[in-house]
C-alpha cells in the first residue's frame, strides 16, 4: 500500500466524479489544439508561399513612390549604401537575406530598358562584418529559409519569384526575356550600354512583371555608368514570413526613419489576417480555459475532498501528516490533467482535421507537438484548480470522525 | 507511567460564551491499562479522548505520553507521534471504503518504509488475528458491522501502537457483538499489553476495563480527583 495506490483506487471508486472533472477540461484542451492546429498549419502554409515568392521587403527612399511594388525603385532618388549595413548590423531576427539595387531607365539603341544595378550574394557574402552579423549564415537558413519539406504544398509561383543571384562578373549582365526579344539578344551576346559593353551571360525566365523589360549588371558597374557614387535606389529584403506578421517592418522603419519601406505581403494577407485571428482566438479560449477549467477541476477537487471529509480525517488520525493528504488530491488532479490533456489532443487533432479545409482552406494533421503542450497545459490548470480544496482538505481536523458521532 | 496529564483543561468558545469541556484533569495511567471513561453526554469524554490521543490541542495543563509532551507539540510532532504511538477504534468504524478489508489494515504501515511484501505479511497476520482471514479481500460494504469493527481493531493494533484510544466502539452493534468485541479488546490488552483508554456510555462495556473513570461537566468524578495511580 502507497499513496499512488490509494490514488488509482479512488479514482476507479469514483469513476462518473472523475469522468465529469476530466470531461471539462477535455473539452476545452481540444478546441484550443485544434485552433492552434489549424493556424500552425496556416503559418506554416503562409510562410512557405513568402519563402518562394522570394524578396518580399523594399526599402526606397523618402521620395519614391510605392504603386508598384516590381517598378518602385526605377528612377527613384537614392539612398546611401549604408543603409545596407545598417539593416545588417541591427541583426533583425526574420531579416534572411537582402540585395542592394540601383536602377534607372536608359536608351540602348532605340529601346529604353531598364538598368539595374545589384550586388551578387557571393559579394554580399565576403563582407566582413555582414558575415560576422550571421545574415549569410546557418542560422538564418534554419529560422525560414526554403525546406524542400515545402515544395509538395504547391504555393511556388515561377513567375512572382524574385530570388537574389548569386554571382555576375563586372563586364555581364542577366537580361530580361522581353527585352532580349525586342534586342535580338542570346547568352553570349555583346551588348553597348552607356558606352561599356557588357557579355550577356543569361536570359532570364519570362516572370510578366517589369523585371522582364530589366537588364541586369554589376552594382558597381552601374555606379560607375551613372556616376551616382556609393549610391542605390532601393535595397530589396527576403523577409521570414513570420517575422513580418510579428512587425517586421515596423522595427526596420525604427533603424531606417528617413525611408519607405513596403512589402508583397499583401499577397498572402488574407492568410495573414486568418492566422492572427486564429491566434487571438487561441487566446482567448486559452484565457476562458483557465478560468473554466481551472474552475471545474477546482470545482471537482473540492466536492470531491467534502465527500472524503472522514476518509480525509481518518488518514489524518491514523498519522497521515498534511503534506501526504495534499500528495492525495494534487496527485488526482494531475492524473486528470494528464488524461484530460490526452482526451483533448486527440478531439482537437480530430476538429482540426475536419475544420481545417473549411476555416482555412488547409489541410491539417495531427501535430505530434501539441500533444505535449495540451498535456503539460491540462496538467497545469488541474493543478492550479486544485491547490485551493488540497490546501483546504489538508486542514480538516483529524477528529472529523470522532466529532461527527 | 505511559499516560500523565497535569491541570488539563479544555476551553471552548461556542459564539459569546466559553465552555469549560474539560477542568484541571490531572491522571497518571500505567501502561497495560484499559481505561474506561464514562459520564453523560457533554460531560467531557470525548474531549479528554481527543486530547490525549493529539488531535486537539489543549487550553492549558500538560499531557505526557510515553515521556512526550504533546500540549505545545507541532501539527507534524503530533502525526508522527500518532503514527508511532497510537490506535484508534471508533464507533462508527473509520474504514477507507473503496480498500479491502486487508488494504485497510496496511493503511498506516504505508507511512513505515515496509516493502510491499512486508506490509501484506503483517497486515495478513493481523487480520487473521482478529478472525477475518477469509475476508480480507472484501470491501467494507461487504463486511458485517461486527467484521467491520474487527478490521478497525486490526488497523488500530498493526502498527504495534503503545496505546489505543477507542471511543464507543461498541455503540453500532448489538449487545452479541459488543460483547465479542469487547472481548477482543480485553484479550489485545492483556495479550499484546497494549494500553487501552475506551470511551463508553454502557454500564456493561465500562466493566471490561480494569479502571473507571467518570466525567461530570469536564471534571473526574470526586473519589477519582488528583492524581490516580492505577495498577
Amino acid at each position: 500500500m502507497n499513496l499512488y495506490k490509494i490514488v488509482l483506487l479512488e479514482m476507479r471508486q469514483r469513476k462518473s466524479q472523475l469522468i465529469s472533472g476530466i470531461l471539462a477540461i477535455t473539452l476545452g484542451i481540444g478546441i484550443i489544439v485544434g485552433i492552434r492546429s489549424i493556424s500552425l498549419v496556416s503559418e506554416k502554409a503562409v510562410a512557405i508561399n513568402l519563402d518562394n515568392l522570394g524578396a518580399n521587403i523594399l526599402v526606397l527612399p523618402q521620395g519614391a513612390s510605392v504603386d508598384n511594388y516590381y517598378s518602385a525603385d526605377i528612377d527613384a532618388p537614392t539612398l546611401s549604401e549604408d543603409y545596407v549595413e545598417r539593416i545588417v548590423t541591427s541583426t533583425l531576427p526574420g531579416v534572411d537575406n537582402l540585395s542592394p539595387k540601383l536602377t534607372r531607365r536608359v536608351d540602348v539603341g532605340k529601346e529604353k530598358v531598364v538598368l539595374t544595378g545589384i550586388l551578387p550574394k557571393n559579394e554580399l557574402a565576403s563582407k566582413p562584418i555582414w558575415q560576422t552579423s550571421g545574415l549569410m549564415g546557418e542560422e538564418l537558413k534554419a529560422s525560414c529559409g526554403p525546406n524542400p519539406a515545402n515544395e509538395s504544398h504547391g504555393y511556388k509561383d515561377e513567375k512572382l519569384q524574385r530570388k537574389s543571384i548569386d554571382s555576375i562578373g563586372f563586364g555581364d549582365c542577366l537580361i530580361g526575356s522581353s527585352i532580349a526579344t525586342k534586342l535580338q539578344l542570346k547568352e553570349g551576346s555583346k551588348i553597348k550600354i552607356l558606352e561599356h559593353e557588357f557579355t550577356v551571360a543569361k536570359v532570364l525566365t519570362e516572370t510578366g512583371t517589369i523585371d522582364d523589360d530589366r537588364i541586369f549588371a554589376h552594382l558597381q558597374t552601374v555606379q560607375d555608368l551613372l556616376k551616382t557614387g556609393e549610391q542605390i535606389s532601393a535595397i530589396e529584403i527576403m523577409g521570414c514570413c513570420n517575422a513580418i506578421s510579428e512587425g517586421l517592418l515596423g522595427k526596420l522603419r525604427n533603424i531606417l526613419p528617413d525611408t519607405k519601406i513596403t512589402t508583397i505581403g499583401q499577397i498572402v494577407s488574407t492568410q495573414i489576417e486568418t492566422n492572427k485571428l486564429m491566434n487571438r482566438i487561441s487566446l482567448i479560449f486559452l484565457i476562458i480555459i483557465f478560468v473554466v477549467g481551472g474552475i471545474s477541476i477546482g470545482n471537482s477537487m473540492w466536492a470531491n475532498a467534502n465527500q472524503r471529509k472522514k476518509e480525509i480525517g481518518t488518514l489524518r488520525m491514523i498519522g497521515y501528516p498534511k503534506s501526504k493528504i495534499y500528495f492525495l488530491l494534487l496527485s488526482k488532479a494531475t492524473v486528470m490533467g494528464f488524461l484530460g490533456g490526452i482526451f483533448g489532443y486527440m478531439i482537437g487533432s480530430a476538429i482540426a482535421y475536419f475544420l481545417g479545409p473549411q476555416l482555412a482552406g488547409i489541410n491539417v494533421h495531427p501535430l505530434p507537438i501539441l500533444l505535449l503542450w495540451s498535456v503539460l497545459l491540462s496538467v497545469f490548470i488541474s493543478l492550479l484548480g486544485a491547490i485551493i480544496p488540497a490546501y483546504a482538505a489538508s486542514r480538516f481536523e483529524p477528529f472529523t470522525n470522532i466529532q461527527e458521532e | 507511567m505511559l499516560l500523565i496529564t497535569n491541570n488539563l483543561s479544555k476551553q471552548y468558545k461556542r459564539r459569546d460564551t466559553i465552555v469549560d469541556a474539560l477542568k484541571d484533569v490531572s491522571l497518571e495511567i500505567e501502561e497495560g491499562s484499559f481505561v474506561t471513561i464514562t459520564g453523560p453526554s457533554g460531560s467531557g469524554k470525548t474531549t479528554l479522548l481527543l486530547a490525549l490521543s493529539g488531535l486537539i490541542r489543549p487550553t492549558s495543563g500538560q499531557i505526557i505520553i510515553n515521556n512526550k509532551h504533546l500540549e505545545n507539540a507541532s501539527d507534524s510532532e503530533l502525526s508522527n507521534f500518532r503514527k508511532e504511538n497510537v490506535g484508534f477504534i471508533l464507533q462508527s468504524f473509520s474504514l477507507i471504503p473503496y480498500l479491502s478489508a486487508l488494504q485497510n489494515v496496511m493503511v498506516p504501515l504505508a507511512l513505515i518504509n515496509h516493502s510491499k511484501q512486508k506490509q501484506i505479511e503483517i497486515a495478513r497476520e493481523v487480520i487473521e488475528l482478529v478472525g477475518l482471514g477469509d475476508r480480507m479481500n472484501h470491501l467494507p460494504r461487504e463486511l458485517s458491522a461486527g467484521q467491520q469493527q474487527r478490521v478497525a481493531i486490526a488497523r488500530a493494533v498493526v502498527n504495534k501502537p503503545k496505546i489505543i484510544f477507542a471511543d464507543e466502539p461498541t455503540g453500532n452493534l448489538d449487545p452479541d457483538l459488543s460483547t465479542e468485541i469487547l472481548s477482543f479488546m480485553k484479550n489485545i490488552n492483556k495479550d499484546m499489553g497494549i494500553t487501552i483508554l475506551m470511551v463508553t456510555h454502557s454500564p456493561v462495556a465500562a466493566d471490561f476495563g480494569n479502571l473507571k473513570i467518570k466525567l461530570s461537566n469536564g471534571e473526574l468524578s470526586s473519589n477519582l480527583k488528583h492524581h490516580i495511580v492505577l495498577n
